[in-house]
């Protein structure tokens, strides 16, 4: 699982780095505790629901409405638990 | 740099703005817009990209979709079907040669003319981001919407997402529009280099995109 587990990782550090306009270096220093959703500014609701849609696409799951939340957007090894567990459930 | 366009609107007649290079040459390519926010997104790389084919003879329009920037005309009366006669009147009136959609714009573009499509979504992608945005910003203010319930009204009656009023009608279209491509070339994001610009949390100039969207347009619209 771990091979899954680092594809997931580096699928969501690429889309972060093509929404948020940052370098690979910078979102590769992303660690489980960087905050999302509340500490960066420009991730409003339209670009969470562009980011959100675009993980859909790359990992082919499906994120139903009420499974986001705070929570899941508020750090980065939240939303990467998440969709590692997604991509899991599909295997 | 400025244009205007004659267009045909639910009270007649209505100006319409484009931003254009406009210098009587036989190359001239209309560039349809994405769709909401993606088109503020993209836009500097497609102006950029304009001055660049207009430095290698080409003429480009990139007329504003009726409701939408400058444009007089109402937002929520607009539709999929209204967008793209009013493309087609945006073609005729500038005697474009050559058409390049991006995005969203390939479900409106005048597809009988040759050219490019860059990354053309369908239309419920469109509007399934659009209901997203809208259940979360519901969210962080306190209230429960369901994304299902919210379409269904938006189908009889029109829907606000995120900040634009859409009509009954443009909700139906979204949903179950794709491109109509009928031989123009498809370019994909991987060959510009770099993130699509349409999914930047902010709208941003990408020099080396804009670059190479010019060398594809360039080298498409000479065979």
């Amino acid at each position: 699982m771990s091979d899954t587990e680092s594809d997931t990782d580096s699928t969501l550090r690429a889309i972060l780095s093509d929404v948020l306009g940052l370098s690979t270096d910078r979102v590769a220093a992303f660690d489980a505790s960087t905050g999302l959703f509340g500490d960066l500014p420009e991730l409003d609701s339209m670009a969470v629901a562009g980011l959100l849609t675009e993980i859909e696409d790359r990992l082919d799951v499906v994120i139903e409405d009420d499974e986001v939340d705070g929570e899941l957007l508020e750090s980065y090894g939240n939303l990467l638990a998440f969709l590692e567990g997604k991509v899991a459930e599909k295997a | 740099m400025i244009a205007s366009w004659p267009c045909p609107g639910p009270h007649g007649q209505s100006e319409e703005y484009a931003f254009a290079f406009d210098r009587g040459r036989m190359v001239r390519l209309l560039i349809v817009p994405a769709l909401f926010d993606e088109a503020n997104r993209t836009r500097r790389m497609l102006v950029d990209t304009m001055r660049l084919l207009d430095e290698a003879g080409v003429d480009s329009f990139l007329p504003d979709l009726p409701g939408c920037n400058e444009s007089l005309q109402d937002f929520s009366a607009q539709s999929l079907h209204a967008w793209q006669r009013a493309m087609t009147q945006a073609a005729r009136h500038f005697g474009a040669t050559d058409v390049l959609a991006v995005r969203g714009g390939a479900l409106v573009f005048p597809h009988t003319l040759p050219g490019l499509v860059l990354e053309p979504a369908k239309g419920g992608s469109i509007l399934r981001q659009l209901l997203r945005a809208r259940v979360i910003s519901a969210r962080e203010a306190g209230r429960q919407e369901d994304s299902a319930a919210l379409l269904e009204a938006g189908r009889s009656e029109g829907l606000e997402l995120a900040g634009w009023h859409c009509g009954a009608s443009l909700i139906a279209g979204l949903e179950s529009a794709t491109a109509q491509i009928e031989g123009q070339r498809i370019v994909s994001q991987s060959e510009l280099g770099g993130g699509g610009l349409w999914l930047r949390a902010e709208p941003a100039a990408a020099p080396e995109q804009s670059a190479a969207l010019a060398q594809i347009v360039l080298a498409e619209i000479a065979t």
